[in-house]
């Protein structure tokens, strides 16, 4: 499966063997990880949570598009979900390409896609023991 | 007919359940069926136009749903 949800931490490693050929000249890791500080508040974690069947599919769909769109089979994608301290992975994206340009393009047209329209939802906690749901700038309709 | 209504992360906190089936008339649109899942306690404070999802796909406010169809309220996603 080149598209993944999971609750154990993200192996970049087994992402990058995954992706690897001898016809690549190019390989991009993109990570996504857990910052201490979001819009001007101190951030202690984030907890994940998802549409999963929904986001199963939509994530799938993305990794079929971005293959076909820069013309590689070697795109894989894997999200998060459940409760993350600050540091830790919440996302990667790994691409193989014979080119560099096509490589860096297919993982950013990922992770851009995904934050648009899979359904995933982070809810962060904050140092002075409030929580709230993260809105990330989605317009509604 | 019946259709069974999913809510999340913000939405689902607000009406306090994960989802809810309701009995809508036949051939009901999706902005029929949001003005009903409205009128739910706590639903009040739902977007006025909240991106929805039927049967895993997103869907426009016009589309007519079928009996037994999963009716997902998506609140802005945040994923990454």
């Amino acid at each position: 499966m080149r598209a993944l949800l999971t609750r154990e931490p993200i192996d970049s490693t087994a992402l990058l063997e995954r992706v690897a050929g001898r016809a690549n000249g190019a390989t991009v890791l993109f990570i996504g990880t857990v910052r201490e500080v979001n819009e001007g508040r101190a951030v202690t974690g984030i907890e994940y949570s998802a549409y999963e069947s929904m986001a199963q599919r939509e994530l799938s769909a993305i990794v079929e598009d971005a293959s076909a769109r820069y013309g590689t089979p070697h795109v894989v994608v894997v999200h998060r979900l459940g409760e993350l301290m600050l540091g830790e992975a919440s996302v990667a994206v790994a691409v193989a390409h014979p080119r560099r340009a096509p490589a860096f393009d297919a993982a950013r047209f990922v992770i851009e896609q995904l934050k648009k329209r899979v359904p995933i939802w982070k809810l962060e906690h904050y140092v002075d023991g409030t929580r709230e749901w993260v809105n990330a700038g989605t317009a509604h309709r | 007919m019946v259709v069974t209504i999913l809510l999340f992360a913000s939405y689902a906190e607000a009406v306090g359940v994960p989802s809810v089936k309701l009995d809508v008339p036949p051939g009901a649109t999706v902005s029929e069926v949001l003005e009903l899942v409205r009128a739910l306690p706590g639903a009040g404070a739902l977007p006025p136009g909240p991106l929805v999802a039927v049967n895993e796909s997103y869907a426009a406010e016009g589309h007519p749903l079928a009996p037994g169809d999963e009716v997902a309220i998506i609140p802005p996603v945040a994923g990454g």
